[in-house]
C-alpha cells in the first residue's frame, strides 16, 4: 500500500533513545469526573510503561477508560475532570505537576495527537494549509513566512497527502475523511514528537482507507523510531498494529501484555469473552470444527450460530421474497445557478433475497447500499427498474397498496440515539405499528407489546419508561421490537449493530439469528463490515460506485473472491491475517 | 522484551455480571418535562418568577380580591395627593386611586400578553413547522412570506395598524397588531427546529409504517420540535405587554375608557415634575410583571435543554 517515498528533513531524523528507559511511566492513575450525581471514577489504578519506538494499544468498549488515560497522558482532561491519584510520569516529569507552558512545550514536541473524529476537528472556516502553518507555527518548527510554508507542505507530504502543495489553499470540506484524517496525521507527527497518541485514529473510516491510513502511521512512527499509543474498540486492529495490548474493562486494566500472546492464549474471561465475540475472529474459524469450551458459560459463539443459520438456510431455498431488478436511482445535484449535475447513486442493481434467508448488501460509503435500502424501504422513488415484495410490485404501488404493502417489510436503523421518539414511551414506540395500520384493540395491542418485550428479552417494566433510560444496544432491541410489531416479513437491518460496543454487538446478533430461525424472518442486511457479514449472512452482494460487483454465497466470497475490489475489502478487515487462540 | 512487556492478567473477580448489557432502571421516571419540572424545582429565582405570575394573575381575575377601592373613583380634590388610609398608593391627577388602577389595569395587560402570544403561536408554529418539513416550493413560499413581515418591524406595523383603526380600538385589535407581525421570528424557529428533526431515523421510521406524512409531523416531528418554541413565547409574553404600554403611551393603543398601564402612565407623564409618583407606581407593575415572564421564559428554556442543564 505505501508506495509514495518518504521524504525525511533533518528534523526527522529517527530519534536516538535509551531502548530500555520507558518514555511514559503510569503508576497507579486513577481519574475521576465531578458529574451532578457524585464523582464518577473512569480510570482505578492504571499502571503501564511505554518504551521508546513501541506500539502500545489500548483496547476497551465505550466507557472502560481508554480515551480518560490517553487525555490523562496529555494533561487535556476536560474541565470537571482530574488526576485524583498516582502518576503520569513523561520523560521523568510528573504531568500533573507541569505548569500551562511546560505542559504546552510538551504537547507537540514530546506528545504528538491524532484525536478520533476527522469530521470535527479541523475549523471549517480556515483553510487546511492555515491550519498546518498554525501547528508548524506552535511548535515553533520554523519562522519566517516561507520556512513555515516550506515545512506544512513536508508534513502534509509526509501524512501522505497528494498534492499537498495545491491542497493547501482549499478547505476541510472539500477533504474526503481519509484526507482529513492526513491532515492530521501530519499535525500530530508535525514536530517529530517521541510519542503519538492516536484515539481511534481510523474508526470513522472506511476499511481500505483505514488500512492505509493506519499503514501511513506506522511506517512513519518506524522510520522515526516514534513510539504510538493507539486506543482502539478493535481488537483485530490492536493485534495486528501493536506490539503490546493492554485490555480496559471499567477504568481498570483486566490484562496486559505482548499481542500475539494475548490473542493466542488469552488469560482474562473478559478477553476471552472480547475475542469470542469480535466477528473479525469468527470469520477465520468457520468452517473450522467448532471446539466445545464447556466451561466458557455466557460467551457468545458466534461460529456456532451463523452454522445454525446456514442450515436453516440450506433448508429453505425456496421462493424469492424480495426481488430487486435492474434498479437505479439517479439524483440531480445542484450545481448553482440553473446547472445540474445527475448522480448515479444505484446502478443496474439486481438481486434476490430468499425466504429466511439473510443477503448483506455490502459496500464502502458512497456505494450505494443505504440508497438501494431506501428504495426498497419505499423511502425513495427508483428512478427506474422494479421492486417486488412477495410478489407484488412495490414501485408502482400507491396509496392503499403501499399501506399495505409497508406491513411486510421494516427497518432497524443504525443510530439507535436518533431511532427512537424521545418523546414517547416505550409501549408507545412499539405499539405505533399496531395503532397506525388499526390492528386490535388497546387490550390486544397492550399485550403485544408484552410479547414484544419478552422476545427481544426486555422487562416488560419498560414499556412505561422513555428511550433516555436506556444503552444503546437496549434502544436496538426496542427498534427490533417495533419493526416486529406488524409480522413483517422482510427486515431491512441498515447498518444496525455499526454503532454498537462488540459485546454487545454480538449479543443483538445472537437476538437477530434466534428471531429469524423462531419466525422464518427475510433479512437484508446492509453494512460496511465484512466480518459481520461472514457471521449472520446466507448471501452477499458487494457494491461500488452503485453497482454490484460481485454476488455469491458468503462461503464462495470469502473463500473465493473474485474481484480485486471485494479482496481489497477482505484484506483490510483488521487482524485477518493473525491466528486467534480462543 | 519480555521483562518490557510482562504478560498481567487481572484478578477475576472484577467479571461477577454474567449478563452484557443489562437492563438498570433507576428508581424514578425520566422523561423530558419531568426533568425539566425537577430542575425548575431546584431553582429559588422560578418559584419567586411564579409567585408574582400567579400574583398577577389573580389580580387579573379577582380584582376585588385586592381593593374595595373602584378604579373610576375619581375625586379631583384629592389631585396628586399622597397615600391616606385605605389608599396605600395615593391619588392619580383625576383623584383616581393608583393602587385600584393598577390591580384593575393588571387584567388589560395579561389579556394582550396572552392573545398575541396565542395569536403568534397560531400563524408561527403551523407556517414555520410546514415550511420546515415539506420543503420545496412550499418551503420557499412560506419562507419569503415570513421574511416580508420579518423585514417590517412589528411595532412600526402596529403603530401603523393602530392608528388606522382607530375606530376600532380594543385588547383584540391590539394584540392582533402586535401578534399578526410578530410571529415571523416564531416561524423561523420553528422551521429551523424542523429542519433538524425531520431527518432523525425515528421519522423514518414512522414514515416507512405508513403514516401519513402530516401525522408524522404532527406526532413526532412537532412535539419534539416545540420546546425553543415554548421559551420564545414566555419571552414574547413579556415584550408583548411592554408593546401594549408602549402604544397606549404614544396615544393609539387603547383608548382612555379601558385601563391600562401604559394609558396611567402616559396620563402622568404630564406632571411628573410636580407627582412623579402616579407615574412611577404603574411602571414599577410593568417592569415587574415582564421581569417576572422574561426570568421565567428563560428558566424554562434552560430546563427545556438538557445541554443548559449539564453546563450548571
Amino acid at each position: 500500500m505505501t508506495t509514495e517515498v518518504i521524504t525525511t528533513s533533518i528534523d526527522d531524523q529517527p530519534h536516538d533513545l535509551d531502548p530500555n528507559k520507558p518514555l511514559v511511566q503510569v503508576k497507579d492513575l486513577e481519574v475521576s469526573f465531578k458529574t451532578q450525581g457524585g464523582d464518577v471514577h473512569a480510570v482505578r489504578g492504571v499502571n503501564f510503561e511505554i518504551y521508546p519506538g513501541e506500539t502500545v494499544a489500548i483496547v476497551g468498549e465505550s466507557g472502560s477508560g481508554k480515551s480518560t488515560t490517553a487525555t490523562a497522558l496529555m494533561n487535556l482532561l476536560p474541565g470537571n475532570g482530574r488526576i485524583s491519584g498516582g502518576q503520569v510520569l513523561i520523560e521523568d516529569k510528573d504531568v500533573a505537576k507541569l505548569n500551562q507552558k511546560q505542559m504546552a512545550a510538551l504537547r507537540g514536541h514530546v506528545i504528538g495527537y491524532v484525536p478520533q473524529d476527522p469530521m470535527s476537528n479541523l475549523n471549517p472556516v480556515w483553510s487546511v494549509g492555515f491550519q498546518v502553518r498554525e501547528a508548524v507555527r506552535a511548535n515553533g518548527l520554523a519562522t519566517g513566512r516561507k520556512e513555515v510554508e516550506a515545512r506544512a507542505v513536508e508534513v502534509l507530504q509526509q501524512a501522505g497527502l497528494a498534492d499537498a502543495e495545491r491542497r493547501m489553499k482549499q478547505f476541510p470540506h472539500q477533504f474526503s475523511g481519509g484526507m482529513r484524517q492526513r491532515v492530521l496525521i501530519g499535525i500530530g507527527l508535525g514536530a517529530n514528537p517521541k510519542l503519538l497518541i492516536a484515539d481511534e485514529p481510523t474508526s470513522a473510516l472506511d476499511v481500505t482507507v483505514q488500512k492505509t491510513i493506519l499503514d501511513r502511521i506506522e511506517s512513519l512512527t518506524r522510520a522515526r523510531n516514534t513510539a504510538v499509543l493507539l486506543i482502539t474498540h478493535d481488537l483485530g486492529l490492536a493485534a495486528e498494529r501493536a506490539s503490546k495490548v493492554i485490555v480496559m474493562h471499567k477504568g481498570k486494566i483486566v490484562e496486559a501484555g505482548p499481542s500475539r500472546a494475548i490473542l493466542a492464549d488469552p488469560q482474562h474471561p473478559y478477553t476471552r469473552r472480547l475475542l469470542a465475540a469480535a466477528p473479525s475472529i469468527a470469520s477465520q474459524r468457520i468452517g473450522a470444527t467448532v471446539a466445545e469450551d464447556g466451561d466458557d458459560e455466557g460467551v457468545i459463539e458466534l461460529a456456532s450460530i451463523a452454522k445454525e443459520r446456514h442450515e436453516e438456510a440450506e433448508a429453505h431455498a425456496g421462493k424469492a421474497v424480495v426481488e430487486v431488478k435492474d434498479l437505479t436511482k439517479v439524483f440531480s445535484i445542484r450545481r448553482g445557478g440553473f446547472k445540474s449535475e445527475d448522480l448515479t447513486a444505484v446502478d443496474n442493481v439486481s438481486f434476490e433475497v430468499h425466504k429466511g434467508t439473510t443477503l448483506a448488501l455490502v459496500g464502502e460509503s458512497g456505494s450505494g447500499k443505504t440508497t438501494a435500502a431506501r428504495m426498497i424501504l419505499g423511502l425513495e422513488t427508483p428512478t427506474s427498474g422494479e421492486i417486488s415484495v412477495g410478489g407484488t410490485r412495490l414501485d408502482a404501488a400507491k396509496g392503499k397498496e403501499l399501506f399495505d404493502l409497508r406491513r411486510r417489510m421494516q427497518p432497524v436503523f443504525q443510530d439507535p440515539y436518533a431511532s427512537l421518539d424521545p418523546q414517547r414511551s416505550i409501549g408507545a414506540i412499539i405499539q405505533e405499528p399496531l395503532k397506525v395500520h388499526k390492528v386490535g384493540n388497546a387490550k390486544s395491542r397492550q399485550a403485544r407489546v408484552e410479547e414484544l418485550l419478552e422476545q427481544v428479552a426486555l422487562p416488560s417494566a419498560l414499556a412505561h419508561r422513555y428511550p433516555n433510560e436506556l444503552s444503546g444496544g437496549q434502544r436496538q432491541r426496542v427498534a427490533i421490537a417495533r419493526a416486529l410489531a406488524l409480522k413483517p416479513e422482510v427486515v431491512v437491518l441498515d447498518e444496525a449493530v455499526s454503532a454498537l460496543d462488540v459485546l454487545v454487538q454480538a449479543q443483538i446478533l445472537q437476538l437477530l439469528a434466534d428471531l429469524q430461525t423462531e419466525l422464518g424472518l427475510t433479512y437484508l442486511f446492509i453494512t460496511h463490515d465484512l466480518a459481520v457479514v461472514r457471521v449472520v449472512a446466507d448471501e452477499v452482494a458487494v457494491m461500488e460506485q452503485g453497482k454490484i460487483v460481485e454476488a455469491g454465497t458468503t462461503d464462495e466470497v470469502f473463500a473465493n473472491a473474485k474481484q480485486p475490489y471485494t479482496q481489497r475489502l477482505l484484506d483490510a478487515i483488521p487482524g485477518s491475517g493473525i491466528d486467534w487462540g480462543v | 522484551m519480555s521483562d518490557k512487556n510482562p504478560h498481567y492478567v487481572a484478578p477475576h473477580e472484577e467479571l461477577d455480571e454474567v449478563q452484557i448489557d443489562q437492563v438498570k432502571l433507576s428508581d424514578r421516571k425520566s422523561t423530558l418535562w419531568l426533568d425539566a419540572w425537577r430542575d425548575l424545582r431546584r431553582r429559588p429565582l422560578f418559584y419567586v418568577a411564579l409567585a408574582i405570575v400567579i400574583l398577577i394573575t389573580l389580580m387579573a381575575l379577582f380584582p376585588t380580591w385586592f381593593t374595595d377601592v373602584m378604579p373610576r373613583d375619581a375625586e379631583l380634590a384629592k389631585s396628586n395627593m399622597p397615600p391616606e388610609p385605605g389608599h396605600p398608593l395615593g391619588f392619580t391627577r383625576q383623584g383616581e386611586d393608583i393602587w385600584s388602577r393598577i390591580v384593575y389595569g393588571a387584567s388589560t395587560s395579561l389579556s394582550v400578553g396572552l392573545i398575541t402570544v396565542a395569536i403568534t403561536a397560531v400563524l408561527g408554529i403551523p407556517m414555520g413547522a410546514i415550511a420546515g418539513f415539506f420543503g420545496g416550493w412550499v418551503d420557499s413560499l412560506l419562507s419569503r412570506i415570513g421574511d416580508i413581515f420579518f423585514s417590517l418591524p412589528y411595532f412600526l406595523a402596529a403603530v401603523v395598524v393602530m392608528t388606522v383603526l382607530s375606530d376600532y380600538r380594543n385588547v383584540w385589535v391590539i394584540s392582533l397588531a402586535i401578534g399578526g407581525f410578530a410571529w415571523a421570528t416564531l416561524a423561523r424557529i420553528v422551521r429551523a427546529e424542523v429542519l433538524q428533526v425531520k431527518q432523525q431515523e425515528y421519522v423514518q421510521a414512522s414514515t416507512s409504517l405508513g403514516r401519513s406524512r402530516m401525522s408524522t409531523l404532527i406526532n413526532h416531528v412537532l412535539p419534539n420540535s416545540i420546546t425553543p418554541a415554548i421559551a420564545y413565547l414566555t419571552l414574547a409574553l413579556g415584550a408583548a405587554i411592554v408593546a401594549e404600554a408602549t402604544l397606549s403611551f404614544l396615544g393609539i393603543g387603547l383608548p382612555n375608557t379601558i385601563m391600562s398601564w401604559g394609558n396611567d402612565i402616559s396620563q402622568a407623564s404630564i406632571t411628573v415634575r410636580t407627582a412623579p409618583m402616579p407615574l412611577i407606581y404603574p411602571s414599577l407593575a410593568l417592569i415587574i410583571t415582564v421581569l417576572a415572564f422574561t426570568i421565567l421564559g428563560e428558566l424554562v428554556r434552560d430546563a427545556l435543554d438538557p445541554k443548559a442543564r449539564a453546563r450548571r
